[in-house]
């Protein structure tokens, strides 16, 4: 049986300027992917390829086994069995909820049409708000409403495009649980695209990581925040600090926190001078330890402090503890390094530069 | 995030989809279009070039400089009673509380209902030696003809108040707008720094306001350059007069389109000075937040004095002239409501209705076509065919005949030659030049309406509509026209209503015998039977109501929302 989603080597250009480029993945049935990456990466104009609304200028696009994209013939959106759930939902103002929802399904007779209806509404909890029109609900309903209109007709594929950017942040992750829930439940493939990785970790299998209209690594979100393929994936999910070291072994390196061991092969010579990622939950606060820190500064997270700690070589690192171990700015604490996955990368002349990504920072060296 | 965003304000973007697949006759339409409604214009620009010989000499030796002076100071003068008028009640409503002000808000949009040449037919027969006025004054004092002094109506001046009267609403809707929308912000912080609130109107709001009212006021005096009922009434010799006069008592097109280009040139530094209000207009900061206006309370001999101040023009340019009409039409009502009155009515409805329904089939044309192929090409194109609402019907006139008349001139004779019969008049004083001038004209009027509706629906629908399995043309069915039904109706309404008040185009263009309610009230009133003339005037002004209760609702309902 075919996969639901294969996109092979496809890139969008507009003129001379190419948005996507050599992008390839596969989504088997049932599975909720994510396309995840910065503002103007060019995940939603992909997203928009898959669609058909964005003709590709290389490479190709299969529906369940059916090509329906590649360089000269796209096949038309109405035409691809596809489902879409808008940023702004794109409710049309001018029905009610129910012929909102029924709106592709002008094949079926009336009463499928409103069998299949009433399924859906009841399956997103709105059957109450049937004849109700969409600028009297609340965001949270609209999106509902939008999500049963686009699975109303059985698509193929669901594509959701930034679903959850217009909602309140404490709202964003329960509604993508809800939702996966719902398609697992539906047995649904569905693609989703956002800036968000924890809206992305909630929801998706599998997310590839977009950078300048290329995905740099395909993965699960343990294997991206755990083993980032490169330094930019590194960077964009989690927090964390490059720190300065040498390689010991094929399996171990060296750093100022002691020697710290992976469990496969780094593939660096030995003596090569490196960088290690760290990231604040493998920096574990340790009265014990003979390592001593100084806290530059501290963030309160509810259930932990994240802390900012100075090493004896100036080096700053990221330490995520418990909140009742709480220390002011400028105190002394013992600190000790348990990373499970080693993760290096060979140093080079960007070393000494701190990168401004969300969470990393490459330690600079005090010399 | 740009990618996302693009997509948002782009209404274009998945129409490039469509657009590789096959191409489409859509743009061909559009350009075709446009370039048939530039056509009266560029005949008239281009008799620029044609040497009109002894009859242009004549012209500029001797009455090209009364036109050129006497346009100039209606303009002057209607700039300044426009700008008084406007303003003025703009401020008062927006800013002020004093007696009645939450009527007149609408009230002061009322007299856009009345054309200028009907309200010049009532103040005449108001006003005149014979008229009411004089001779109540003659019986209370005793005078006798000659004795005393009394204002002419019929002179440049009157013709000034005429059209100021019935053109300061464009000023006041757009100085109404910019008040409320600056209100909040700037001026408190004017009167916090110790301005008090006329200080504060001079050095702040007026200043923020000037972009807005001078928007206002050059769509008050195109339209006081295009008017030929008023000044024809008036005897008061303008380009619009001096136009007709050349073509049809001097009998030479070639003079009256160069007359008529220059005075597209005068229009042409109201459509500048219009478009360069508007772009400083855009960098005015104005306040997103909704808030009820701290409105300054007028009490007492002030607030009076506000009371009569917006009751002035509501009164003279709408109640009087009203009362007079409806005085009139009763006064006639045993002679005049007969079988070819009904047959005015009938031929000025169906006219406008017709004129009404194919301008917004157009205007969809265009605007979609627009949203579905949105190159530069179609871009342009479009605002081409929207330029027409500037050019005076009169303008208009000529370059519809010249063309027109050539072609069948060419055609006639080219048929007597081959075929030796005569094929008469197929374009020229048929209603299909009559509905073509139209269209030049007020096409602006519903494409407006109809682009600025299209513009509200965000691409995201027609993509939504995609996706569900629509193609384009059943987009535009199921989702675009239900979405859009408001919008085309208020275009309808508005082509139809001017339409209906339009007067030198149909004057010129109409087919022989053909009359309208607009032709006939100028009929009878240049015969001096301006009692006659009421029946069809008051129908006239009544249509004109629809778009004003309209507006005034739109008023109303924002007023609702500021306070609720």
């Amino acid at each position: 049986m075919p996969s639901q989603l294969e996109v092979h080597d496809v890139s969008v250009a507009y003129g001379e300027r190419t948005i996507v480029r050599d992008c390839s993945f596969v989504l088997e049935t049932g599975t909720i992917g994510c396309l995840l990456g910065p503002s103007g990466c060019g995940k939603t104009t992909l997203l928009r390829a898959i669609a058909g609304f964005e003709p590709v200028s290389h490479g190709e696009i299969y529906l369940h086994g059916e090509r329906v994209s590649e360089p000269g013939r796209t096949l038309p959106p109405e035409r691809r069995r596809i489902g879409m759930v808008f940023q702004d939902f794109a409710l049309f103002p001018h029905l009610n909820v129910a012929r909102n929802v029924g709106f592709g399904l002008r094949h079926l007779s009336p009463a499928e049409r409103r069998r299949r209806v009433d399924e859906l509404l009841e399956l997103v909890g709105l059957s109450a708000a049937a004849r109700q029109y969409p600028h009297q609900l609340s965001g949270g309903m609209q999106q509902r409403v939008a999500l049963a209109r686009a699975m109303a007709p059985r698509p193929q594929v669901l594509l959701l495009d930034e679903p959850f950017s217009s909602m309140d942040a404490e709202l964003r992750e329960q509604l993508a649980r809800e939702v996966r829930d719902l398609l697992k439940r539906e047995g649904i493939t569905a693609i989703l695209v956002t800036h968000d990785q924890l809206e992305a970790f909630a929801m998706a299998d599998q997310i590839g990581v977009i950078a300048d209209g290329h995905i740099r690594q395909w993965g699960t979100g343990f294997a991206l925040y755990h083993e980032p393929a490169d330094r930019f994936v590194a960077d964009f999910i989690g927090q964390g600090v490059l720190l300065p070291a040498t390689v010991h072994d094929e399996l171990r390196v060296r750093t100022e926190m002691g020697r710290v061991a992976g469990e496969h092969p780094h593939g660096l010579a030995p003596g090569t001078e490196a960088l290690v990622l760290i990231r604040p939950d493998d920096m574990l606060y340790d009265e014990s330890s003979p390592r001593r820190a100084v806290i530059v500064e501290r963030a309160f997270r509810g259930a932990e402090y994240l802390y900012t700690l100075r090493l004896a070589s100036g080096t700053q690192v990221l330490c995520l503890v418990p909140s009742h171990h709480r220390h002011a700015v400028g105190e002394e604490i013992g600190v000790r390094l348990q990373a499970d996955h080693l993760v290096v990368f060979p140093r080079t002349q960007a070393t000494e530069t701190v990168s401004s990504g969300i969470g990393i920072e490459i330690a600079a060296s005090p010399q | 995030m740009p990618a996302s965003q693009s997509t948002l304000t782009n209404p274009g973007t998945f129409a490039r989809a469509a657009r590789q697949r096959h191409r489409s006759w859509w743009p061909i339409g559009v350009v075709a279009i446009a370039a048939l409604l530039a056509l009266p214009v560029l005949v008239v620009v281009g008799f620029v070039l044609v040497p009109a010989g002894e009859v242009w000499r004549h012209l500029a030796e001797t009455v090209l400089a009364d036109y050129v002076v006497n346009s100039l100071l209606l303009v002057v003068g209607v700039a300044a009673g426009t700008l008084i008028g406007g303003v003025g009640t703009a401020w008062l409503t927006s800013m002020c509380r004093f007696p009645g002000r939450t009527v007149f808000e609408w009230a002061l949009l009322l007299p856009m209902a009345m054309p200028a040449y009907i309200i010049a037919y009532t103040y005449t027969g108001l006003l005149d030696y014979a008229g009411p006025v004089q001779s109540l004054l003659r019986g209370v004092m005793g005078w006798g003809y000659g004795d005393y002094w009394f204002p002419e109506v019929r002179s440049l001046a009157g013709a000034a108040v005429m059209l100021s009267l019935v053109l300061y609403p464009y000023v006041y809707l757009l100085a109404r707008a910019a008040f409320l929308s600056q209100s909040l912000c700037v001026l408190d912080v004017s009167r916090t720094l110790g301005n008090g609130p006329w200080r504060t109107f001079f050095t702040v709001a007026l200043p923020l306001a000037r972009p807005a009212i001078i928007a206002g006021l050059s769509l008050a005096l195109m339209e006081t350059l295009a008017d030929y009922g008023t000044v024809q009434y008036f005897g008061v010799q303008t380009f619009t007069t001096g136009i007709f006069r050349t073509w049809f008592g001097l009998g030479n097109p070639a003079a009256a389109a160069q007359l008529s280009a220059l005075l597209l040139a005068f229009v042409l530094a109201l459509i500048l000075l219009e478009r360069w209000s508007r772009r400083h207009a855009r960098y005015h900061h104005t306040s997103q937040r909704e808030q009820p206006i701290q409105r300054l309370s007028l009490r007492g001999p002030r607030g009076l004095l506000a009371f009569v101040f917006c009751l002035l023009p509501v009164a003279l340019g709408f109640l009087v002239p009203a009362g007079q009409l409806a005085w009139w039409a009763l006064t006639v009502a045993d002679t005049s409501y007969d079988a070819s009155f009904l047959r005015l009515v009938w031929n000025s409805l169906a006219l406008a209705a017709g004129a009404a329904v194919l301008a917004l089939m157009l205007a969809l044309l265009l605007g979609y076509g627009r949203r579905l192929f949105p190159s530069r090409t179609v871009g342009l194109a479009v605002r081409t065919s929207g330029l027409g609402y500037a050019v005076p019907g009169t303008v208009i006139a000529v370059g519809v005949m010249i063309p027109f008349a050539w072609a069948d001139q060419t055609l006639d004779a080219w048929l007597r030659a081959t075929l030796g019969v005569s094929s008469g008049l197929l374009l020229s004083g048929t209603l299909f030049a009559l509905v073509f001038a139209y269209m030049v004209r007020f096409l602006a009027v519903s494409l407006q309406t109809v682009e600025s509706g299209l513009d509200k629906i965000r691409p995201s629908m027609d993509e939504a509509g995609r996706s569900l399995g629509l193609r384009p043309a059943q987009i535009l069915r199921r989702i675009h026209i239900p979405m859009l039904r408001g919008s085309l109706l208020t275009a309808l309404l508005l082509v139809f209503v001017d339409v209906l008040k339009e007067l030198p185009a149909t004057l010129i263009l109409r087919p022989f015998n053909f009359n309208t309610l607009a032709v006939r009230a100028y009929e009878l009133a240049s015969d001096e039977r301006l009692a006659d003339s009421g029946p069809a005037a008051l129908t006239i002004v009544l249509a004109g109501l629809l778009p004003v209760i309209l507006l005034s609702r739109s008023i109303t309902r924002s007023r609702h929302a500021q306070s609720a």
